[in-house]
C-alpha cells in the first residue's frame, strides 16, 4: 500500500520549508554587515559585539534567566504536588473547584492572567519586580507541568507503591524511592516546559514586573516594536541555536537510551530462551 | 493530617494566585473609575464593619458594561477578533492538514524525526518567530526583494491584517498538525485499500474514509488555534497595523495607555465569557476522543 506520492513529498516539503525559512532568513541576516535587510554588505559578527557590549540586554538576560530558574523549579514542585492529588487523592471536597483551576489557566488568555495578577499585587500592596513575575510566572507554568505529570501519573501501576508499602515504607519513602524514580522523565520535561514557558513570556511579565525588572522578552519587544533590529536578529539566531542544540542532543541522548534498552532486553532474551 | 497538607499547598496557591485575582478582576470590573489610588471606587473598608460592606457592595454597578455595548470601538474589537481568529483557523486547517497526512503516510523510521521538526519550534520563543516575519513583508523586505527580481510591484503586506493572519498560521500550525497526526497516524490504512477495492478513486476513498476518521484531531487543532488567537496581543501589535482591532490589543491599551482599570476589567470580564462556548465544545470533543481510543 505504501506508494511513493508525490503529493506527500510536496506537501512536506513546502509545510516544513514554510516553518523554517524565516527562522533560516533571520540567523543569515544576523551576519549581514548592512543594517538593512534588502542590501547584503557582505559576512560580519559586528552585530553579535554590539549585543554582548549592550548592558540593558545583558541585565536583561540574566533577569530572566533567574526568574526561568526559580519559577519553573517551584511549578515543577507545586505542578507534581498538584498531579499527585489529582490522580491519588480521591475525593475530597472542592476537588471539581481544584481540578478546574488546573486546567483554566491553560487556556486563559495570557492578557486576562497578566492583569487579574497585577491587580491583586496592587491590592495587597506587593512592590513589583522579579519576586512578583516569579510567583505570576509559576503559577500558570504549574498547571502544564501537572497535566504532563498527572498523564503519566494515569498509567503507573500502584501495585509497585503498595508493594514498597508493605516492605515496610513509609508513605513518602515509597513515593522518593518507587513513583519518584519512575515519573522522573514526566517530571523534567515538565520543568524544561515551564523553563522555556517563563523564557518566553512577554505579556503576563509586562503586568506583573516592575521598573527594577525588565526581562528579556520585554527587552525584545521594546526594540521591534518600531521595526526591523540588527541586533535583535543576532540576539534571535543565538536563542535558536541554542535551543536547536538543546533538542537534537535530548533526541538523540532518548534514542540512544532506547537503542542500549532493546539491546539489553535481547541480550535478556537470549539468556533465558 | 499528611494528606490534608499535600492537598492544602497547591489547592492555596491555586486559590490565592489564580481565584482571588479573578474574583478581584470581577469586582473592579464593577466599580466605577476614581481619581485616586488605586484608581478605581469604592474599595472594601472591613473596619467600618457591617456598614461598610454594606456600602462596597451599593457602589457596584454594571455601567462599564453598559459603556462597552455603547461605545463602537468593543463590540467592533470583540466581532474581528472573533472573525481573524476564525479566518486564521481555516487556513491553518489547509496548510496543516496536508503536512499531518504527509507525516502520517512517510516511512515510520522517518516519522519521529518529522514530528520532532514540527515540535522544534515550539520551543523558540513566540516572540522571535513573529519578529521573523516583519524581516519578510516589511515594504523593503525579503519578500519585496524576491518579488522584485521578477518584475513584481512591492506589496505592503506588514501592518495590514494579512500579516496578522499569517503571523497567527505560522506560530500556531504545529497545534493543528499534531493533534491531526495524531488521528491520522492510528488509522488502518487497510480501510483505504478496502475502499479502492470497492471501487473508490483515492479522492473519495480520501474524503469518504480518511477525513471523517481524523475529524476529531481536526476539531481538536481547530479549536486550539482558534482559543487562544481570539486574545492574541503579540501578533496584532507587531504584524498588524493601526486599524487592526483586536481585543487583546484593545485591553493592554484601556490598561496601559488609557488607565481605565476599570473599563479593562470588564473587557477581560466579556473575552472570558465569548470564550466559554468555544472552550466548553473543545472538553467535550476531548471527552470523545478518549472514549474512543
Amino acid at each position: 500500500m505504501r506508494r511513493f506520492s508525490w503529493f506527500n513529498v510536496t506537501s512536506l516539503t513546502f509545510g516544513f520549508a514554510f516553518l523554517y525559512l524565516p527562522m533560516v532568513l533571520l540567523v543569515i541576516y544576523s551576519f549581514n554587515a548592512s543594517k538593512l535587510v534588502t542590501v547584503w554588505a557582505g559576512f560580519s559578527t559586528r552585530w553579535y559585539g554590539e549585543l554582548l557590549r549592550d548592558e540593558q540586554f545583558m541585565d536583561a538576560a540574566w533577569v530572566t534567566i533567574r526568574v526561568a530558574l526559580f519559577s519553573s523549579t517551584l511549578a515543577t514542585v507545586l505542578g507534581t504536588l498538584a498531579a499527585v492529588v489529582m490522580i491519588r487523592a480521591g475525593r475530597f471536597p472542592g476537588r471539581t473547584l481544584f481540578s478546574g483551576m488546573i486546567y483554566a489557566p491553560l487556556v486563559m488568555p495570557e492578557v486576562i492572567t497578566g492583569l487579574s495578577l497585577l491587580l491583586l499585587f496592587i491590592g495587597i500592596g506587593l512592590d513589583r519586580g522579579i519576586f512578583t513575575v516569579v510567583l505570576a510566572h509559576t503559577t500558570f507554568a504549574m498547571c502544564y507541568v501537572s497535566v504532563v505529570v498527572s498523564s503519566r501519573l494515569a498509567t503507573f501501576d500502584t501495585a509497585l507503591e503498595e508493594a514498597a508499602l508493605d516492605l515496610g515504607c513509609s508513605p513518602f519513602e515509597a513515593f522518593r524511592l518507587v513513583t519518584l524514580p519512575i515519573i522522573a522523565p514526566a517530571v523534567i520535561s515538565g520543568w524544561l516546559l515551564a523553563f522555556t514557558l517563563s523564557l518566553d513570556d512577554l505579556v503576563i511579565a509586562s503586568f506583573t514586573t516592575g521598573p527594577s525588572a525588565t526581562t528579556l522578552p520585554i527587552q525584545i519587544f521594546s526594540s521591534i516594536r518600531l521595526g526591523v533590529s540588527p541586533q535583535i536578529n543576532a540576539l534571535s539566531s543565538l536563542l535558536i541555536g541554542v535551543v536547536a542544540i538543546g533538542v537534537i542532543a535530548a533526541s538523540l541522548a532518548t534514542k540512544r537510551r532506547a537503542v542500549t534498552q532493546a539491546r539489553e532486553e535481547q541480550a535478556a532474551a537470549r539468556v533465558t530462551g | 493530617m499528611r494528606r490534608f497538607a499535600l492537598i492544602a499547598v497547591p489547592y492555596l496557591w491555586l486559590l490565592a494566585l489564580f481565584l482571588v485575582p479573578f474574583l478581584i478582576v470581577l469586582k473592579i470590573s464593577l466599580s466605577d473609575i476614581a481619581l485616586s489610588i488605586p484608581p478605581y471606587a469604592p474599595t472594601l473598608d472591613l473596619s467600618a464593619g457591617w456598614e461598610g460592606v454594606r456600602s462596597f457592595f451599593a457602589g457596584l454597578d454594571f455601567e462599564n458594561f453598559v459603556f462597552l455595548t455603547q461605545d463602537d470601538l468593543y463590540w467592533k474589537a470583540y466581532l474581528s477578533s472573533v472573525w481573524i481568529a476564525a479566518v486564521s483557523t481555516v487556513i491553518t486547517l489547509l496548510v496543516g492538514y496536508p503536512i499531518a497526512y504527509g507525516m502520517a503516510r512517510a516511512a515510520p523510521e522517518w516519522r519521529p524525526t518529522l514530528l520532532m521538526l514540527v515540535i522544534l519550534p515550539f520551543w523558540t520563543s513566540f516572540l522571535i518567530r513573529v519578529y521573523s516575519w516583519m524581516g519578510i513583508l516589511a515594504n523593503e523586505g525579503f519578500l519585496n526583494m524576491v518579488l522584485g527580481w521578477f518584475g513584481i510591484p512591492p506589496l505592503q503586506i506588514l501592518a495590514t491584517n494579512t500579516a496578522v493572519y499569517i503571523g497567527i498560521v505560522y506560530t500556531y500550525l504545529p497545534f493543528m498538525i499534531l493533534p491531526i497526526y495524531a488521528t491520522l497516524e492510528r488509522m488502518d490504512e487497510s480501510l483505504l485499500e478496502a475502499a479502492e477495492d470497492l471501487g473508490c478513486s483515492r479522492l473519495t476513498a480520501f474524503w469518504l474514509v480518511t477525513f471523517p476518521l481524523s475529524r476529531g484531531g481536526v476539531i481538536a487543532g481547530c479549536f486550539l488555534v482558534f482559543i487562544p488567537a481570539i486574545g492574541e496581543f503579540v501578533i496584532p501589535s507587531l504584524l498588524g497595523g493601526s486599524d487592526t482591532l483586536m481585543i487583546g490589543k484593545v485591553l493592554w491599551e484601556e490598561f496601559f495607555s488609557n488607565r481605565d482599570w476599570p473599563v479593562a476589567s470588564a473587557v477581560a470580564i466579556v473575552l472570558l465569557l465569548i470564550l466559554i462556548v468555544p472552550i466548553v465544545l473543545f472538553q467535550r470533543n476531548e471527552q470523545k476522543q478518549r472514549e474512543a481510543a
